[in-house]
């Protein structure tokens, strides 16, 4: 899905934990989240801390989305 | 319009007393071969006249051109009369020129399978220059000596008893069935400056192509070769005298198909240039109404644009095309074959991937102006093991990619 | 009944009878004999023993390949020190049909293990496993079905070309039942390129079936979109394939292979929760993202970060699908169709997120 939306000129950011998949799936911009079951997510961590990781990974996201890039990239 | 190709081969090349075929045997004088070569052409320095034959423990380097001999026993211009070659004796030019030095034939070995001149019994000359010339003026004295010793060596089939004899009829002459479809062969010749370049009628290829021409032309030797990089996918004359496209289309003439015609083309250096070339060439392919064509090119990377430009054009108006090429996929093979691509490309015969190396065993014996393998500067990778053997890649090797599609050799995915 | 075989079969947790998604991270263990799918071969291949089981969670390795890799490789290491009658001869894993993290742990797996004990080591997948594009230039992949019902097919495929590796037979895709390697390999063909060329053009030009020789290659990348220029002016939309869906799954998008996607508001939301969503996606551990949805589609931080002003508004709605086993076809069209959703409303960015 990422291929279709980038064809129409929306820049797209793939969160996803595992990468060689989203490379395959055709993603241009990569953020590498936690894990399969909770890629935003750590239950290990407190609630507290957990959305504290969870906000900086969406920056990063962000931040993906206004970084020029000119082949798939890993953030 | 009619031409006629006698064909007769001999059993061997030895040095003798004087030029003659006798009992099957052609025997040269080299000394008077080599005096005609340097007096015609004062450029020439010295020229060292050998013969590798068939199974020698033989290498030949630094090679220019091949040419095979004959002589035009009847006819004024190009493409009418008769004329008689040589099956099995080709003149092989050898110098070393400013540029790469690739272009080897080894005699025996593996890699013999991979050049058609393993099998031929080779007249080589290895050809020095006089100092203070420009490589354009090198290259042209060794390329004109090597005409001028392929027509010297074919005199002495003037008046030889033939093996064979092939006649053909112009395309206009011949009256073909309208349900069989109509096949134009379209030519791709490198005209890319020095060492790139190809003649047509003794005219530079880069002047007045595109262009059609009389297929009879060609089998009288029409097209010579200027160029010597890329070994493997180079069109020596010899090639172009023998071009296995047309001879297959004129094989299956009026039987099969409608051969139609053949247009040249060439191969520009600037993308403009090329969409200009493309554009023309399709032009005339639709002028000769044709129904399908063979698309054959030479050398890689660059030219692969023109192939694709030419399929893409060709194929979006209907006309099929069936294209030659050879790969440069990466000695191990993963490497992107072509410089480009078109998805309209679907009917493609590959040639082998150039790319794939072989080892060469040391030869007892070198003809050409190296004779220390260490010195031999090449736009090929090798290298020189200690016991003497060579590895190179297939692009070293004479012919062993032809893109006319003169060899076996093909490439699959595995 | 004389053992001519003997193999190693790897499993993860599903195949080799541990359980589903709740064990996907369950670390290598090795057992003696045949589970699962190398019971199904040995009983079709009397002379092949399969020695020993390995079993691993997909997600373990899938998520930390390198480290799991080793794991398994130290594990595997005694079983080749036996010399003569115990050694094992040859490794066979999965096959693990369209599932990418199974794809990527029998990849990884095969690889490692031809690289380091040299034996033949053999998968099988699905050709549009996404684990393929990964693992088909050194790792030998039989191909099989989209599902377990290609299960016999699948082993039986994978056995044989295993025995033919180890005898050092030449190999074909398409004779064989491999996916190829992307490999150019040259050979001599009877006819010359000329004539080969001839026939090729007769028979396009008849109309009749013809083989290329060579595939052009079918470039499927996009080019990058533009950055975003200003991010705290920009119009954000979120999209998720991790099945994240209104409390009951009004749209009944299926666990696997779904075949539509849900457009659900967020209007005046400001986070998901246990009470109001729920995944639909049966391809992962439920737990963590019931528990808590914001885990897979972040909409609590998103919202926060909206006004601290980090971005510029987020569109009124989000796209939810599974991808579990999704077929690229479906996807394809999903992506379109949202697409053209975003566009008409002035979408400028987009965060997509997968399980």
């Amino acid at each position: 899905m990422t291929k279709q939306i980038e064809r129409v000129g929306i820049p797209v950011v793939h969160a996803c934990s595992i990468v060689p998949i989203s490379k395959t799936v055709g993603a241009n911009r990569i953020v590498r989240t936690v894990a399969i079951p909770h890629p935003f997510g750590d239950p290990d961590k407190s609630p507290e801390e957990e959305k504290k990781m969870r906000k900086e990974l969406v920056k990063k996201a962000l931040m993906a989305l206004a970084t020029p890039v000119d082949q798939q990239t890993v953030f | 319009m009619t031409f006629e190709r006698g064909h007769l081969a001999v059993d061997d090349v030895r040095f003798g007393g004087q030029n003659e075929l006798r009992e099957r045997v052609l025997v040269l004088d080299k000394k008077t071969l080599s005096d005609f070569l340097l007096s015609r052409d004062n450029r020439i320095d010295t020229c060292i006249v050998s013969i590798a034959r068939p199974g020698d423990s033989t290498r030949i380097l630094c090679i220019k051109d091949v040419i095979q001999p004959g002589c035009k026993v009847r006819g004024d211009r190009p493409g009418a009369g008769k004329k008689h070659v040589l099956d099995n004796v080709a003149v092989v030019t050898c110098g070393k020129i400013i540029g790469y030095q690739e272009g080897i034939i080894d005699m025996s070995g593996p890699g013999a399978l991979y050049s058609p001149f393993s099998t031929t019994l080779n007249v080589v000359l290895d050809i020095d220059v006089v100092p203070g010339l420009t490589p354009h003026q090198h290259e042209e004295t060794i390329r004109n000596a090597g005409f001028a010793a392929a027509d010297f060596v074919g005199e002495a089939a003037r008046s030889a008893t033939l093996d064979t004899m092939q006649s053909f009829a112009g395309l206009e002459d011949s009256t073909v069935s309208p349900d069989l479809s109509r096949v134009v062969y379209v030519y791709m010749l490198l005209s890319q400056g020095l060492l790139h370049d190809t003649y047509v009628l003794g005219r530079n290829a880069k002047e007045g192509l595109p262009r059609t021409i009389e297929p009879l032309m060609l089998l009288d030797g029409a097209i010579t070769s200027g160029n010597c990089v890329s070994a493997c996918d180079k069109n020596t004359t010899w090639h172009h005298q023998n071009n296995p496209v047309v001879r297959e289309l004129f094989q299956r003439h009026g039987r099969e198909l409608n051969f139609a015609g053949v247009v040249l083309t060439t191969e520009p250096v600037r993308l403009a240039a090329k969409e200009n070339s493309a554009q023309k060439t399709m032009e005339l392919v639709r002028e000769l109404d044709a129904d399908g064509i063979i698309l054959s090119k030479e050398g890689f990377g660059n030219p692969d644009a023109d192939q694709m430009l030419l399929t893409r054009g060709l194929e979006q108006t209907g006309i099929k095309v069936v294209a030659i090429t050879d790969e440069f996929a990466g000695s191990d093979g993963f490497s992107q074959s072509l410089a480009d691509s078109a998805k309209e490309a679907d009917g493609v015969v590959s040639v082998g991937n150039a790319n794939e190396r072989i080892l060469l065993p040391p030869m007892e014996r070198l003809l050409g102006p190296i004779s220390d393998l260490s010195k031999l500067a090449g736009a090929w990778p090798h290298s020189l093991h200690e016991d003497g053997s060579l590895e190179v890649e297939l692009q070293a090797i004479i012919g062993a990619t032809n893109e006319l599609g003169m060899q076996t050799l093909s490439c699959m995915e595995v | 009944m004389a053992c001519k075989y003997r193999v190693i079969y790897c499993l993860n947790q599903f195949f080799g009878g541990l359980g589903g998604e709740d064990k996907a991270y369950q670390p290598p263990q090795l057992i003696d004999g045949a589970r699962g799918p190398g019971i199904l071969l040995e009983k079709l291949f009397p002379d092949i023993q399969v020695a020993a089981t390995l079993i691993v969670g997909d997600n373990y390795v899938a998520e930390k390949t390198e480290a799991a890799i080793r794991e398994i490789i130290a594990l595997l290491a005694p079983l080749f020190e036996a010399e003569g009658v115990d050694e094992p001869h040859l490794l066979l894993a999965g096959p693990a049909f369209n599932a990418g993290r199974y794809g990527i742990a029998c990849g990884a797996i095969c690889r490692a293990v031809r690289e380091g004990f040299a034996i033949p080591a053999v998968t099988a997948m699905y050709p549009q496993n996404p684990a393929v594009e990964e693992y088909r230039k050194d790792v030998l992949i039989a191909r099989a079905g989209e599902d377990v019902m290609g299960m016999e097919d699948a082993v039986r495929s994978m056995a044989v070309l295993g025995i033919k590796q180890l005898s050092g037979a030449e190999l074909f895709p398409d004779r064989d039942g491999y996916i190829s390697h992307g490999r150019r390999k040259n050979y001599f063909a009877e006819k010359t390129g000329a004539v080969r060329a001839v026939d090729m053009l007769l028979k396009k030009l008849a109309g009749k079936p013809f083989t290329t020789e060579y595939a052009m290659p079918v470039f499927d990348r996009v080019q990058p979109a533009p950055p975003v220029h200003d991010m705290s002016s920009a119009r954000l939309a979120l999209v998720t394939s991790g099945g994240i869906v209104p409390r009951g799954n009004p749209d009944r998008i299926e666990a696997a292979s779904a075949s539509r996607f849900g457009v659900y508001s967020i209007q005046g939301v400001s986070a998901f929760s246990a009470g109001t969503h729920q995944t639909a996606h049966g391809g992962y551990d439920p737990t963590f993202a019931n528990a808590d949805p914001n885990r897979v589609l972040p909409l609590d931080v998103v919202r926060e970060l909206e006004s601290e002003g980090a971005f510029g508004s987020l569109h009124g709605s989000y796209y939810a699908t599974v991808g579990n086993g999704t077929s690229v076809a479906n996807a394809e069209k999903y992506g379109h169709e949202i697409a053209k959703l975003l566009l008409a409303d002035g979408v400028q960015a987009v965060i997509l997120t997968s399980t």
